[in-house]
This record gives structure tokens, C-alpha cells and sequence, in this order.
């Protein structure tokens, strides 16, 4: 889960690390309040989960309360890459004196934790690591030994900090590592890291990203989910435990193993490049290796409540749970949707292969289920979901 | 012969006494696989499913000879266990776990480094590794399959299943499930090696998904070590940036670790990528049916 602006801040807050003094505000009202309460010089800053905010006029300085209100205006409501501004953070103004970058990483190819440091913060740090590698420190953290203050200093130094700010950084950079390892964080980034007029040492920005698998031990951070941004078909599959993702196409998917689902969206795509319009997967569900009829139910519900599905394709490979079972389940799913009146209308291609292909297949042709077609492999029956979503567009 | 995993490979079970510990040790008996006993600190001394219970992996070692260990305990414990089996120093130790922390991974496998790596860890979050005919350690539906010469290393369960049943006329050495979280123990590159290096592999079948750049950087091993023919499929062309698409580790993140871009580094160094699944192990059957 990726955290906005003021939420790293709050928890960058927790742990000690200065960050400047900041209220969020969701209506033009509350930003000219937060303005007031401020005083002075205040930065508005769009509260989206994407960068580059700056070049797409996200972030403007206000002079006052009532230019807040101006600024706020113009930024609420604003599309900034396909994510819509629903908040700012209204913040005091800094008087920077120089900006830096720092991040903590997971260095998933070195299998461990990357410290990433530069005096030449504030920009583009992909474009500097890219013409001037060398201004770029990166420095391997085991998370056996940890980062302490030497530590710390050393990795500011490396990055080519001046003295002046290597007391504060080294501070910032020992309370970031403690905030990264606490809250069982995939990144944390301060861009810019910045040395103030007054020689602080400040996070003036921040993003974070939270290892969802971690969410067990981290209850505390579901106060950071965004449920207004939230997809209400991803919502429902949440809430029903399923790994689903909002797609936007009209061939609905349901397969077993997130490989085998991730594989089914390429081949429809693919199919659907033959047909009028181009269907596309309008999701992805897994259901699991296990594929039981209770989950096959609870994800047909999902798809056949989005109304772009036009077809469903439903892709089982029976490895651990044979493929009778599967129909079976199918079967029983079908029957425990019309119990509920919310039988499937849409015209639904099954492919099964694998450990008792045979005997699945008979199942379901022999409970003759309405709408439902079977189809030996997995590009035919592609194929053939992608044509029926191109007849039903 | 096979990689990692023989007939006289000898297996204990870590987590054997919770439900899909139990599941899988009968699967995996029922397989012919030999599982010799499990571990569980509040269970030791008893049987379950006709086998001893052990209080620790060390114990279990010494009153066995086990030789592998599969994982299965909760995602909260895995840690632990993984650091206990590596203590233990058991050559080979498989993570089917699915939800591990990344820092729990990282953690782990940095102290597996810091031990002198004498543990072999595949996973977490994988299926494991089965050895047609010989031994099965882990999830992998072993009857989908015959014992043969083709060797496999993938990121994802199902689709490794769809392959071994696709080739199962020409049959597998080995086939190695190596996980899809961010981090993880056996990489595609090590596989590759071990299969390069083994008599009884005559070619490769390498499954990638999007995310990382592991499938990159097994491209530029392929093209340096590898004169076995290696037949490779991506998944998550459509996968849409920023999304997590079931596997933890399976995310496009800007530009980076797109399906295409994984295609494209295979391809340059000669490995024929196929379209779906099914064109992949068309792919596999001409350069088997070529030998």
C-alpha cells in the first residue's frame, strides 16, 4: 500500500524526523482555515499517490490565507496522471537552503535493503542516477546490522552531504531506518531531504510503501487504506477475500494461481485482437490453486456484478484440487446463485485441463448448465470468450 | 538423476501437524516421496500421519538423517523456522508459506549469507520442487507428470502445472517452483545452473512474470553459461502499472519490470519465448522432438 504525502508525514512525525507544520484540507473552506491557523507563506500540495505532482501544477505557493483559497481552487478537483486531487496539504513554507534525496529500498535483485543518498535532491533522481552515477550514493543495508548513527553519517557523507548538514541528515536518516523496519516498509523516500535557512534538517516530502504481507503484525495501518479511492468492485472483492483487480474490458476472468489468471488476461487480450471492438479482460481473479465451490460462487459474483462483463472465461488448471471437483464446484455455484436470484445471464466459456479433465468436463456437460460452454484449451476457449464479448458489446 | 531432489532425498515437515501440513504430507507420501518425520516444539515426542514428531529441526536431523525440509507454518512463524532450519544447517529447505514480510525474507535470507549459505532455500511462497518419479517436496501435484529430461524453473504455481502436463509424453527431471514474492531464496539463475550442470536435463523451460528484473538477469546468464536449449513464457503483458497482480512481487512499476521488456532480453540472447502457455510447450516439443 502506497501512503499519501501528509500520511508519510505523520508517521515520519512519530518517530521524530522534522517535518514541516501541515493540515489537510478536502474543500476550498478548510484550506483557507488551515491557511489561517498556519500564518504566513504556505505551500498547497495536491495529496495524490503519483509523481511529478510539481510539473503538473499540483503544488503552489500562497501568499496568504485567501491565496490559499485561490491556489486550492485551482488544485481540487484537478487530474493529475488519471488519479483526481480529493485533498491538499496546506503547509508552512520552508526557507530552504539546499535540497537532497534519500530513500530506503528494498533491493529486490541484491536481496536486500538499499540506502539511496544525494546532495543532488529536489529533482529527477532517476535523471541524475542516470547522467551523474557518481553524485548518486547507493549503500547496501543487511537488515541484520541495521543503520545506527555511524552508520547514518556515514551513508550521508557518502552521498556527498555538506558538514553542515551531516548532524542533522545522520539524525533523520537513523529515525528513517527505525520508521522503515517498525512499519515493515518497502520504501520510504525523502525527496527533498532539505537543510533549511535556519540549518535544520527537514523531510519535505514523503512516500512510503507498506508491505501488505505485513498486515498481520501492522493492524494499525488500515487507518491509512483509502476506501473513497477504492474501485466498489475491488472493495467487495476485498471484503470477500478475493485477489481481484479491476480491468477495464469486457471479458470477465476467473482462474486458479495468480500465474495461470496473469497468463489468461495475456491470451484474451491477444484473442480479442480479432474480434470487432478488441475485447479486453475486464479483471483479474484468482481464486486460488485450491478453486473450491464456495470461492468459484463468491467469484462469479464479483464478475457478474460489473455490467462492462459482457463474457466470462473461467480457466481452471485441477492440480491439487482435481478438475471433477472444480466442476462440481461450478455446478454448485451456479445453483447457489439463482438460490439468491443472481443467476449468471452472461454467456460463461470454461476451459479445464489437467488431473480428471475427462470426468470435469462430463460434469458440466452433463448438468447443461445455461450459457455455459466448454472448450478443451485454453487459447480456444480465449477465443471464444473474447468472440462472445464482441457479439454481446 | 535430478537437480536438488532424489529418490533419496529424505524430508521432514516444518508446520506437519497444521491442515495443510497435514494435507500435503499425505499427498506427498502418497507420491512415493519420502517423508520421514515433522517438527513441531509443543508436539514432539507424538505421531501424526503415522510419523515422528520432533521438537526441533536438529533433533529431527539427527534421528533421521533428513536431508530437506518443507515449510508450512503461518506467515507470522516463518521466520523462525526458516532461521532454525538454517541453524540446523539442512542442505535444502522449501518456503511454501504464501504472505512472508519482505523485511521476514530479507531478514532470513540474509542470515542464510551470513551462515555460509550451506542452506539451499527455494521460496517462499512457491510450490516447491518435484522430481518426477524420484521425490516431491512440497504442493506440486506430482501425477500430472512422468519422469523425463526436461527441466523447469517458474515463479508461478498453476502455470508450472499446465507446462508439466502439457510435456507430460516427454516428462521432467526436475521442475523447481521458485516463488513469486519480491525476495526470494532460489532464483531462476541458480536453476539454470544446476540444470546446465545436470546429465539428466536435456533442455529448460523458464517461466517469468512481470515484476523485478530476475528474468533480465537470467538472460545475460543464459547467454554466457547456458548451451542447453532453454524455451521461455512471460506472463502479464496486460497487467496494468502500479497493480499487484496476486503474487506480492508481480508489479509493474513505471517502465521497469514490464512483461515486454523480459520478452525483449530473452529473446536478444536466442531463448524462443512463446506467446501463451500452450505455444510455449509447442516451442519445448520441437527442440525435444530436434534431439
Amino acid at each position: 500500500m502506497d501512503l499519501f504525502e501528509h500520511q508519510a508525514k505523520e508517521l515520519f512525525a512519530e518517530y521524530g524526523i522534522p517535518v514541516p507544520r501541515g493540515i489537510v484540507a478536502h474543500t476550498v473552506e478548510e484550506a483557507r482555515a488551515a491557511a489561517e491557523e498556519l500564518t504566513g507563506r504556505v505551500v498547497v500540495k495536491a495529496q495524490v499517490k503519483t509523481g511529478g505532482r510539481g510539473k503538473a501544477g499540483g503544488v503552489k505557493v500562497a501568499d496568504d490565507a485567501a491565496d490559499a483559497e485561490q491556489k486550492a481552487t485551482q488544485i481540487l478537483g484537478m487530474d493529475i496522471k488519471g488519479h483526481t486531487v480529493h485533498k491538499v496539504l496546506i503547509e508552512e513554507a520552508s526557507a530552504i537552503a539546499e535540497e537532497y534525496y534519500f530513500s530506503f529500498l528494498l533491493d529486490r535483485a541484491n536481496r536486500t535493503f538499499l540506502a539511496i543518498c544525494s546532495a543532488a535532491g529536489g529533482m529527477d533522481i532517476e535523471e541524475v542516477a542516470h547522467s551523474a552515477p557518481e553524485k548518486v550514493a547507493k549503500v547496501p543495508v543487511s537488515p541484520l546490522d541495521g543503520v545506527d548513527r555511524a552508520k547514518a553519517r556515514e551513508i550521508a557523507v557518502a552521498g556527498g552531504l555538506p558538514e553542515v548538514a551531516l548532524d542533522g541528515a545522520a539524525e533523520l536518516i537513523e529515525k528513517l531506518w527505525a520508521a522503515f523496519v517498525d512499519e515493515d516498509a518497502s520504501l520510504v523516500e525523502v525527496n527533498p531531504m532539505i537543510l533549511s535557512a535556519d540549518g535544520q534538517v527537514k523531510a519535505l516530502d514523503g512516500k512510503v510503501t507498506l508491505d501488505d504481507n505485513a498486515t498481520f503484525r501492522q493492524a494499525d495501518h488500515s487507518v491509512f487504506e483509502d476506501k473513497a479511492a477504492e474501485d466498489p468492485l475491488e472493495a467487495a472483492a476485498k471484503a470477500k477475500d478475493l485477489n481481484y483487480v479491476k480491468l477495464d474490458g469486457s471479458v470477465g476472468i476467473i482462474g486458479n494461481g495468480a500465474g495461470l489468471v496473469m497468463s489468461t488476461l495475456d491470451v484474451v487480450a491477444y484473442a480479442g485482437e480479432a474480434f470487432p471492438g478488441q475485447p479486453k479482460p475486464a479483471n483479474f481473479l484468482d481464486i486460488g490453486g485450491g478453486a473450491s465451490a464456495e470461492v468459484m460462487a463468491a467469484g462469479l459474483e464479483i464478475i457478474i456484478s460489473d455490467p462492462a462483463v459482457k463474457s466470462i472465461f473461467v480457466n481452471v488448471f485441477g492440480g491439487i484440487t482435481a478438475c471433477d471437483a472444480v466442476a462440481n464446484g461450478i455446478v454448485s455455484a451456479f445453483q447457489l446463485l439463482e438460490g439468491r436470484g443472481e443467476a449468471v445471464s452472461r454467456p460463461l466459456v470454461v476451459r479445464l485441463d489437467g488431473n480428471n479433465a475427462e470426468l470435469g468436463r462430463k460434469i458440466l456437460a452433463d448438468a447443461s448448465l445455461k450459457g455455459v460452454e466448454l472448450v478443451d484449451t485454453m487459447d480456444d476457449a480465449a477465443k471464444r470468450a473474447a468472440e462472445l464479448a464482441a457479439v454481446g458489446a | 538423476m535430478a537437480i536438488w531432489l532424489t529418490e533419496n532425498s529424505k524430508i521432514i515437515v516444518q508446520g506437519m501437524t497444521g491442515g495443510e501440513g497435514t494435507k500435503h504430507t499425505r499427498r506427498m507420501l502418497a507420491s512415493g516421496a519420502r517423508v520421514v518425520g515433522g517438527v513441531n516444539a509443543r508436539k514432539a515426542g507424538t505421531t501424526h500421519e503415522g510419523l515422528p514428531v520432533f521438537g526441533t529441526v536438529k533433533e529431527a536431523i539427527e534421528q533421521t538423517g533428513a536431508d530437506v525440509s518443507v515449510v508450512f507454518v503461518p506467515p507470522a512463524f516463518t521466520k523462525d523456522a526458516v532461521k532454525e532450519a538454517i541453524d540446523a544447517e539442512i542442505p535444502l529447505c522449501v518456503v511454501i508459506t504464501e504472505g512472508v514480510p519482505v523485511h521476514d525474507t530479507t531478514e532470513f535470507w540474509a542470515y542464510a549469507v551470513a551462515k555460509g549459505n550451506k542452506t539451499r532455500i527455494i521460496g517462499p511462497n512457491c510450490p516447491g520442487i518435484a522430481s518426477p518419479g524420484a521425490s516431491n517436496a512440497g504442493i506440486i501435484p506430482a501425477d500430472i507428470t512422468t519422469a523425463g529430461r526436461i527441466g523447469l524453473v517458474s515463479k508461478s504455481g498453476t502455470l508450472t502445472y499446465q507446462l508439466m502436463y502439457e510435456l507430460r509424453d516427454f516428462g521432467f527431471s526436475t521442475a523447481v517452483g521458485i516463488g513469486g514474492d519480491p525476495v526470494i531464496g532460489t532464483t531462476h539463475i541458480d536453476a539454470l545452473q544446476a540444470f546446465q550442470d545436470d546429465p539428466a536435463t536435456d533442455a529448460i523451460v523458464m517461466i517469468g512474470e512481470i515484476g523485478g528484473d530476475a528474468e533480465e538477469r537470467a538472460a545475460a546468464y543464459i547467454e554466457q553459461h547456458v548451451t542447453k536449449p532453454v524455451v521461455a513464457y512471460v506472463a502479464g503483458f496486460t497487467a496494468p502499472e502500479g497493480k499487484t497482480m496476486g503474487h506480492a512481487g508481480a508489479i509493474v512499476s513505471g517502465s521497469a519490470g514490464t512483461a515486454q521488456a523480459k520478452k525483449e532480453a530473452l529473446e536478444k540472447v536466442g531463448v524462443r519465448v512463446g506467446k501463451t502457455p500452450s505455444e510455449t510447450a509447442r516451442l519445448m516439443r520441437e527442440v525435444m522432438q530436434s534431439r
